[in-house]
């Protein structure tokens, strides 16, 4: 039996949430500007821009796609912090009904809450974080325990959905353009573990270059901020204990 | 405070405020350590000038900046170490839980020792 389609339904004290974007675009100044949008007693960030966007301003520009935390595309700094909007909820954000919204950090924007994420995907090319086949599609399919420790170690970073939830929160990467930043590292890191990865000294190649591993300061913003509870610092620990191993004469394989 | 400061500060973690200490402290190390080496150079040739300088060592004052010079060697020396396990080894989260707890606990131990001993 299907269940009703119940309508979400403002509060019944009809209180209202002061929210301020800021907006702009690369040529412009960028500007604050504040909008009441009614609470709802179940309300995500996404929610907010959207209503403010559909009811209020709809010139205001914002992203999304899945709204369940599957794309990756809704990331902003909330309150100053960066966070999923799409799975954010207003009650643990807002302060005294309050709450500041603004394009993701470390990014070009390109108007209001939309940024260019092209440095950030381009960074994951150049940190070789790509697979290169072992096999051919003619092979017969490899078979991989689930649960040996090797796997186990590729496996903790493959929920990663490219969000750059981690490259807004370092601060590594505001103060260098070069550095490649955490998802990209640790995408290469899990390629690195991976049995089926034919090149897995290519990839380390990428990742000891200037702007990679050796240059974070193990800060850990991006561990503490991946909204998919992921360990990126960790995985840049790993690039760079493994270039030390090379170092010493260690090959992967 | 400036917004650009309130937003960093409510960005700030417990490992963000770690390394900013390491950092904090690895330079007032900096700045006091050229200092230091001045003074025992008197030793070597100068050991009026280096006497004068010990009675002013014996003030408060001086007694105060002594302690903050340690607290600065013990702070970057425990960042050091953190940093260095952190990145050498692969340790689980439950494992540096273990850890920091260990070093905390004989932290605590070494000091109501030392508290006793004064
Ligand atoms: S640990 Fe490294 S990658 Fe993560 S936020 Fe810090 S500097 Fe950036
Ligand atoms: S590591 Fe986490 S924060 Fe970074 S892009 Fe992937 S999912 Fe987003
Ligand atoms: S809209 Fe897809 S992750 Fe938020």
């Amino acid at each position: 039996m299907s269940q009703p389609v119940v309508p979400s339904r403002t509060r019944a004290d009809g209180e209202k949430l002061s929210v301020t974007l800021e907006r702009g675009g690369p040529d412009g100044a960028s500007y604050r500007q504040t909008f009441d949008v009614p609470a709802y007693d179940k309300q995500t960030v996404l929610d907010v821009v959207s209503w403010i966007q559909q009811n209020a301003d709809p010139s205001v520009s914002y992203r999304f796609a899945c709204r369940v935390g599957m794309c990756g595309s809704c990331a902003m700094m909330v309150n100053g912090v960066p966070r999923w909007t799409c799975r954010t909820h207003v009650s643990k954000v807002a302060k005294g009904g309050a709450m500041e919204l603004a394009p993701l950090r470390n990014l070009p924007v390109i108007k209001d809450l939309v940024t260019d994420m092209d440095a950030f995907f381009d960074k994951w090319g150049a940190a070789e974080a790509r697979h290169h086949p072992s096999q051919t599609r003619d092979d017969p399919i490899a078979a991989i325990d689930p649960d040996s420790p090797e796997r186990q170690i590729a496996d903790a970073a493959i929920e990663c959905i490219n969000c750059a939830v981690c490259y807004a929160a370092c601060d590594t990467v505001a103060g260098d353009p070069d550095y490649l930043g955490p998802a990209a590292l640790q995408r290469a890191w899990t390629l690195y573990n991976d049995a089926k990865e034919a090149d897995p000294e290519a990839v380390l190649d990428a990742v000891t270059a200037k702007g990679g591993c050796h240059s974070c300061h193990s800060i850990g913003s991006c561990t503490a901020y991946c909204p998919n509870a992921l360990d990126p610092v960790s995985a840049i620990a790993g690039l760079k204990r493994a270039s030390a191993k090379r170092f010493f004469g260690a090959r992967k394989r | 405070m400036s917004r650009a400061l309130k937003r960093t500060m409510s960005r700030a973690h417990p490992l963000w405020l770690a390394y900013i200490l390491h950092r904090l402290s690895g330079l007032g190390l900096v700045l006091f350590l050229p200092l230091h080496f001045w003074v025992l150079s008197l030793a070597l040739d100068q050991a009026a000038q280096l006497d004068g300088f010990l009675a002013l060592a014996d003030l408060a004052l001086f007694k105060f900046a002594e302690f903050g010079l340690v607290f600065l060697l013990a702070l970057h020396m425990f960042g050091g170490l953190r940093l260095m396990a952190l990145e050498w080894l692969p340790w689980s989260s439950r494992q540096k839980t273990l850890a920091a707890a260990a070093v905390a606990g004989s932290f605590l131990v070494s000091v109501s020792f030392l508290v006793q001993a004064i």
